[in-house]
């Protein structure tokens, strides 16, 4: 909801006397048979925010890997500020001013701010000089763009939008006026989002060309200037921002019209299928990250979990799933009681019917480097269908593999690649199918689209809808309250650990939601939910 | 600074050229060093390569220290399957040693070699077994770093060894730690003597029927690690330990099994030593095997069929070295470890240090043909 000309009013098109701050002529790229990037001509004019939208796998950051020297093209020039250049690696790169701010960040967690911000670019043989130089430029970079970090504070010790910002200031700190930025707001709160989007909007007004590699449309309509869609390898269109809207680009992005929104019948919802009283889960602190909380799924519905992340939805989704203990209160799956005298493993919650799409499919969801059979069956590994006597059956599991990738749509449909050479999209709708497939009673999904591309969000939507209609139970917890609300029957609202509110689907907007997640509401519901908690 | 190779490499360049390619590195840095102090290095390699497997003699030698490497490799191996590093081979093998000599010493004569038989792969896998469960309880359930106390284990191994050698197990009336050669009728047979049951005269050689027994390891483990459901949970806690976690693996039990399995095989080496070769218990016997088994294993890349081959490799570098050090006067015994040494650096611990450059030669050649040749190895 930001705006990045705030009241500047710096004009979209950004200085036209200046030459391009980058311009791309040709670029194309090829890994083995696979063509990333195919004759890709892009243009971008200093001081503007240009977004580069397209699917997973469409070559946006093979492109900007391109330009930030760890591939080099096959073919095709690179220009910086109307300059040839030859941008063999990262030190080419930042010689030429660019700086990257990559998707998974680059630091080291027992440095402080200011150690890594001044990392690899230090000079002499004793760091006191370096540390006094990199501390005085750090301020002037603070009150030049508003980036304020505790220069002191340690890396490991700060959320992950100040992570974000350590990272544009190492950039900066190294000479960048060309920021390219991939996927920044993924691993981000809405507030961090928006927070990230008034400092590249500051950048902006100070002159820095920014590139924002997203495949969140809204981002795009909110912050950038152009945008570039990208699809199959190819620059399949040029819009300037203010010219174009969000189906137009959704359109371009998989060259398809796209449903907005998920048809879905009224729940029907029936017997109780899982019973939350009073859990609590404290970490290795002792501090409560979930904290007393209660609520049930009924078959047939959808309840969703909305909450600004790291309010505990994580840990309460890991103890759902049997992976942590909980140490208070009591979770009840069917017949089947946990409580902290009684707990749970992961493999005896699998068989009490409960399937679990975790939040964070590469780290949980399967293991990357096995084939996609093997990960097909993460889980579900032990089960006499797949064995032979003593042995696996890969044949079996193979055909097994072969058969939900068929039905769910996993592209390419070959059980023998590793599961890390999927795009995300296709990894979450391989783990999803592995859990799906056995008709789970309930199903316990965290962050099912994150990082997915819009094709595969509306396919993997529709399959939690058809579980729900075919009598399944489904706990979503999402930080994307388009999501949730989209989804959910009911949506319970998470704070700090505990269940804030709770709202019916149909009945929620994103502005109360929203109030609710930042815990600023007093309304009723609010309060009647919590005198629930405290009484179980 | 970081350049990504633009294409991957095939698999039969990963797995096959660039090994081959770090011991022909290794042998011209050795040869340099032959031509050095004044011999020829090509008269050398042939010494070495005909010492090793010219004549029946040779052969029997290289296979014997084969049969030993491969179970310090596999050892190595599934440990690292799972994550875990396993420097105790030695100690293991040791102590699996131990457990052979105290059965045959009490029941050489009592038993049959049918029964003594597989109660001595028995004996010596759970003693070498339980040498590496201390470590891996250590690891798994208190969080004590296994590469630390498996070296520490190889220490407590050579002491308590040499503390049993001098005050029990020697036998009365000698100066040197051995023990009472265990009762004829109790030794494995040679090759030799397997070779003249079919009427076909071999030289006698330490080569026994044991290195059936470790080819049948490399395919029992091969079939254990990729084709079980424990070996699944085995390379799952191994590369993803959190996702093993989610999927129902317990991974302390997992380094348990493991760790049971990998100091079981580095024991048999005791089997091969104790009941194959010397017929009695002695000190040192192990010696060296344990730690060259690290680099078996990281040449093999892991794979049983590979420490097949860096096996042979390393029995043919132990044979061909000696029949070296005895033919050429100016080779001492410790150049042939310095040869040793250079093939264990330049195929372990700069095992891919040619990559970058094989990466971009194939690069070159592999842009002429847009299909690359893709390997069927």
């Amino acid at each position: 909801m930001t705006s990045s000309t705030d009241d500047t009013g710096v004009q979209p098109g950004g200085n036209n006397s200046l030459p391009a701050a980058i311009e791309l002529q040709g670029i194309s790229k090829a890994f083995g048979l696979v063509q990333a990037n195919k004759d890709v001509s892009i243009k971008v004019e200093a001081g503007t925010i240009h977004g580069i939208v397209g699917e997973n796998g469409a070559g946006k950051s093979t492109l900007m890997s391109i330009l930030y020297g760890f591939y080099e093209a096959d073919a095709g020039t690179i220009q910086i500020d109307g300059k040839h250049v030859q941008i063999k690696n990262s030190n080419d790169a930042i010689a030429s001013g660019i700086g990257m701010v990559h998707q998974h960040f680059m630091l080291v967690d027992t440095f402080t701010v200011l150690e890594n911000v001044m990392m690899g670019a230090e000079s002499g043989a004793l760091l006191r000089d370096s540390v006094i130089a990199a501390r005085a430029e750090l301020e002037r970079l603070e009150k030049e763009y508003g980036l304020h970090v505790d220069p002191d504070a340690l890396a490991s010790e700060l959320p992950v939008g100040q992570l974000q910002r350590v990272e544009i200031l190492k950039a900066l700190y190294r000479g960048a006026r060309i920021l390219i930025l991939d996927e920044p707001t993924g691993v981000l709160t809405p507030q961090e989002a928006e927070q990230l989007f008034r400092i590249l909007g500051a950048l902006k007004d100070q002159g820095v060309t920014i590139v924002l590699i997203t495949h969140k449309l809204r981002e795009i309509m909110d912050v950038t200037d152009n945008v570039e869609v990208m699809r199959h390898g190819k620059m399949v269109a040029h819009r300037v921002t203010s010219e174009t809207n969000k189906e137009e680009l959704a359109e371009l992005m998989v060259g398809r019209k796209i449903r907005a929104d998920i048809q879905k019948e009224d729940a029907n919802p029936g017997a109780t299928a899982l019973v939350v009283e009073g859990l609590t889960v404290r970490d290795s602190y002792g501090i409560a990250k979930v904290d007393n909380v209660s609520f049930q799924v009924k078959t047939g519905e959808i309840v969703g979990i909305a909450g600004v992340s790291g309010n505990g939805q994580s840990e309460l989704l890991e103890a759902l799933s049997g992976i942590t203990a909980l140490d208070e209160g009591r979770i009840s799956y069917g017949d089947r009681d946990v409580t902290p005298t009684a707990p749970v493993n992961p493999e005896e919650v699998r068989k009490l019917g409960v399937a679990h799409v975790p939040e964070d499919r590469q780290k949980l969801g399967m293991v990357t480097d096995f084939s996609a059979w093997e990960s097909a069956i993460l889980g579900y590994h032990r089960d006499d269908a797949f064995q032979k006597g003593l042995f696996l059956d890969p044949a079996t599991v193979k055909a097994h593999c072969a058969s939900l990738m068929d039905r769910f749509d996993v592209r390419p449909p070959t059980p023998e690649i590793k599961s890390a050479n999927f795009s995300g999209g296709n990894q979450q709708k391989l783990i999803l199918a592995r859990e799906i497939d056995r008709n789970p009673k309930v199903l316990l999904v965290g962050q099912p689209t994150r990082g997915v591309d819009i094709g595969a969000i509306e396919f993997i939507h529709r399959q939690l809808v058809d579980l729900r209609d075919k009598g399944g139970a489904v706990l979503l917890i999402s930080v994307e309250l388009e999501e949730v609300m989209t989804l959910a029957d009911r949506i319970l609202v998470m704070f700090e650990g505990r269940i804030v509110a709770e709202v019916a689907g149909d009945k929620a907007d994103e502005k109360t939601l929203g109030l609710m997640m930042a815990n600023a509401m007093t309304e009723p519901e609010m309060s009647d939910e919590q005198t629930d908690g405290a009484s179980a | 600074m970081s350049s990504s190779p633009t294409k991957p490499l095939p698999r039969w360049i990963d797995v096959g050229l660039v090994p081959i390619l770090n011991i022909v590195i290794a042998l011209l840095v050795s040869g340099l060093i032959i031509f050095i102090i004044g011999e020829d290095p090509w008269d050398a390699v042939q010494i070495m390569a005909y010492g090793a497997l010219g004549f029946d003699e040779g052969i029997g030698f290289t296979l014997y220290y084969m049969t030993n490497f491969i179970f310090t490799g596999l050892a190595v191996a599934i440990a690292f399957h799972t994550g875990l590093f396993n420097i105790g081979g030695e100690g293991q093998a040791y102590i699996g040693g131990l457990g052979v000599g105290l059965c045959l010493l009490v029941l050489d004569t009592a038993l049959p070699i049918w029964i003594l038989m597989p109660l001595c792969i028995l004996v010596s896998g759970m003693f070498g077994a339980a040498w590496a469960a201390i470590p891996a309880y250590l690891q798994a359930y208190r969080g004590s770093h296994i590469v630390i106390t498996t070296i520490m284990f190889n220490f407590i191994a050579s002491a308590l060894m040499v503390y049993l050698m001098v005050n029990w197990l020697i036998k009365p009336g000698q100066m040197s730690p051995q023990s009472v050669t265990f009762a004829d009728q109790s030794h494995l047979p040679f090759m030799s003597e397997v070779f003249a049951w079919f009427g076909m005269e071999i030289a006698q050689t330490p080569l026994n029927i044991t290195v059936f027994w470790a080819l049948f390891c490399c395919i029992a483990l091969w079939a254990f690690i990729w084709r079980t459901k424990w070996g699944f949970e085995t390379r799952a806690v191994g590369h993803n330990e959190p996702a093993a976690v989610y999927g129902g693996v317990d991974p302390k039990r997992t380094i348990m099994v493991a760790m049971l399995i990998s100091g079981g095989l580095a024991g048999f080496v005791g089997l091969n030593e104790i009941m194959g070769v010397h017929h009695k218990l002695l000190l040192n016997f192990q010696l060296g095997y344990g730690f060259t088994g690290i680099a078996v294993a990281l040449m093999g890349r892991n794979h049983p069929f590979g420490i097949i081959l860096a096996s042979l490799l390393f029995g043919i570098l132990y044979q061909g070295g000696a029949e070296l050090a005895f033919e050429m006067p100016k080779i001492t015994r410790e150049m042939v470890v310095t040869i040793q040494g250079l093939v264990i650096l330049f195929s372990g611990a700069l095992a891919y240090m040619s990559v970058p450059w094989v990466s971009k030669v194939y690069n070159i050649l592999a842009a002429d043909k847009p299909v690359p040749a893709e390997g069927e190895a």
